[in-house]
């Protein structure tokens, strides 16, 4: 990677992988990975299905903690702190990095309880006057609020499916995290919708580190400013996404991103 | 030999499924037409409500009635709490090594033994051991530890049944295990935890054997006044009055399989409602 690579140098740098191994029982499936992730930009993870991105992500809020077998080595920071480190409170990071699931998944509840659960189960906030600002705040965030504010007691799932996503990512916003994983969140939307959520993701930029996997290369190119590519498990190359979509150094790169395969 | 031809086979087949399926129909339709055909004449608000008189050849099974309800109400209260607990820590805690496997297996297997089995062991556990006497506390803790495997293998799968996508976003808002388990997963799987619970008290309420040894009176003159007193029982009077009462009239014992029939059936009613409700309400 080149000196000075990133142009906005002011960011800070959010979350930092350094010598990042993760293993399903015997099998590798991060090897020695190496990346850096700066605040308020988006960054998206691309590579062939299988290759690990998810995993990555998976491993940024240590969700891959509740899959038996898991193990792994190295270090990840966020603000400067190992999250491996065996004193590190999980509940506490994973509020600070929320996730937005591939298929939307909201709660069988009501629109409103669905994005106060995190706050209340958490009894971040007791006071209800409070709550209902909070819950309209976020769900204005994600341009929900207008569609729905007359049945917020309506239960969640009879929304279409382009507004469960949005739910879930107003869900993850109540609790205010900084950091945002979104795992594939549009694979299971059809092309509007998918641009509503990516236009959403875009205003969601200027206050929140955005990290994305997607296995739709149009999208990483569209939505993000860093891109990782990713192949079996390993990072092949990190750099801006203009750079790897028009001239990246390694040839799998490239080969991917022309799609020779894939 | 020639082959059939596919045609006639499916025919063959068709019709063989079928006949079995009407073999298997007939005896339960056999019984509940017999049992009511000679016991309807029995049932009145005095049968139903009233101590039996002259030796249980008249008057009625009140007593009885009340004390398989007591029995099966306190052990289903024993048994659910337990059973549960345990099947939350099998479905979402347990690690799957070699013990958990043998605890499953054990659990499975506790079904299988012969009731008789269970009452002898409440026998020598709940009235002798322990000192309950023969009491419906002690035939309760007997049924109950029969319920246990039928709770907790019947509250796993509503457990597993919760999709894990729910679990996952709970946990991804730094909601810890257990408040994901009573938030989340209890109420999602509290439907089909139920369904268990009422199966199994169907189960255990015509049971004669563990109650045997451990909670029944051949006659008691007075209703139970605490969970120590011994107290008779639906499937224990029957057995009596069928076998050890001479000239006992027909139409009573035939009267008293039915209430038992009645109660039995209505519960695996209830659990068949609360499921297809509870179907109709999930949408996941």
């Amino acid at each position: 990677m080149d000196e000075g690579f990133f142009e906005n140098g002011e960011k800070m740098e959010q979350i930092e992988i350094k010598d990042f191994y993760l293993y399903y029982g015997k099998f590798c499936a991060l090897e020695n990975i190496n990346l850096s992730i700066k605040e308020k930009r988006i960054t998206s993870m691309i590579g062939p299905s299988g290759c690990g991105k998810s995993t990555l992500l998976r491993s940024i809020n240590r969700i891959n903690d509740t899959i038996e077998g898991v193990r792994t080595t190295g270090q990840i920071f966020v603000n400067g702190k190992n999250i491996y480190d065996p004193s590190y409170d999980i509940d506490s990071l994973r509020r600070n990095i929320g996730m937005v699931f591939q298929r939307p998944n909201p709660f069988p509840i009501s629109i409103y309880k669905n994005v106060s659960f995190g706050l209340e189960v958490n009894r971040i906030c007791s006071k209800k006057s409070v709550m209902n600002e909070i819950v309209e705040k976020s769900l204005r965030d994600v341009l929900l609020w207008d569609e729905i504010k007359d049945k917020l007691k309506k239960s969640a799932l009879t929304l279409t499916l382009e507004q469960q996503q949005r739910l879930c990512i107003a869900r993850v916003i109540a609790v205010k995290p900084q950091v945002i994983l979104l795992d594939e969140p549009c694979s299971a939307l059809d092309p509007v919708a998918t641009r509503k959520i990516e236009e959403l993701m875009l205003i969601l930029k200027q206050n929140y580190t955005i990290v994305i996997v997607t296995h739709n290369m149009q999208q990483a190119a569209r939505v993000s400013q860093d891109t990782a590519f990713m192949l079996l498990g390993k990072l092949i190359e990190f750099n801006k996404t203009s750079t790897i979509f028009t001239k990246p150094k390694k040839k799998e790169t490239d080969d991917y991103v022309s799609g020779r395969f894939g | 030999m020639k082959k059939l031809s596919p045609k006639l086979s499916q025919k063959l087949a068709v019709s063989l499924l079928t006949v079995a399926m009407i073999i298997t129909l007939i005896p339960v339709s056999a019984i509940i037409f017999i049992i009511v055909k000679n016991g309807i004449s029995a049932i009145s608000w005095e049968f139903l409500f009233s101590m039996p008189t002259q030796g249980m050849r008249a008057g009625g099974i009140f007593p009885a009635i009340v004390g398989t309800i007591a029995i099966v109400s306190c052990s289903i209260a024993t048994a659910l709490p337990i059973g549960v607990c345990a099947a939350i820590y099998l479905n979402e805690y347990a690690r799957d090594n070699l013990l958990t496997r043998i605890i499953k297996l054990a659990i499975v297997n506790l079904a299988g033994i012969p009731s008789v089995v269970y009452g002898l062991f409440g026998l020598g556990i709940f009235v002798m051991f322990l000192g309950f006497g023969v009491s419906i506390i002690a035939g309760a803790l007997t049924l109950a530890i029969m319920e246990l495997p039928v709770i907790i293998t019947t509250a796993r799968s509503a457990l597993s049944n919760v999709p894990n996508s729910f679990r996952e976003a709970s946990l991804a808002l730094g909601v810890s295990r257990w408040q994901t388990i009573r938030h989340i997963v209890l109420p999602n799987a509290l439907p089909g935890i139920l369904t268990g619970a009422i199966l199994s008290i169907a189960r255990v309420a015509g049971e004669t054997a563990p109650i045997l040894f451990t909670a029944a009176a051949f006659y008691t003159p007075n209703l139970p006044h605490s969970v120590f007193d011994q107290v008779m029982a639906l499937p224990y009077h029957l057995f009596i009055i069928s076998t050890q009462i001479p000239n006992m009239p027909k139409n009573i014992i035939f009267g008293t399989a039915l209430v038992l029939l009645v109660m039995v059936l209505s519960m695996s009613l209830i659990a068949i409602i609360a499921r297809i409700i509870f179907r109709k309400r999930r949408k996941w």
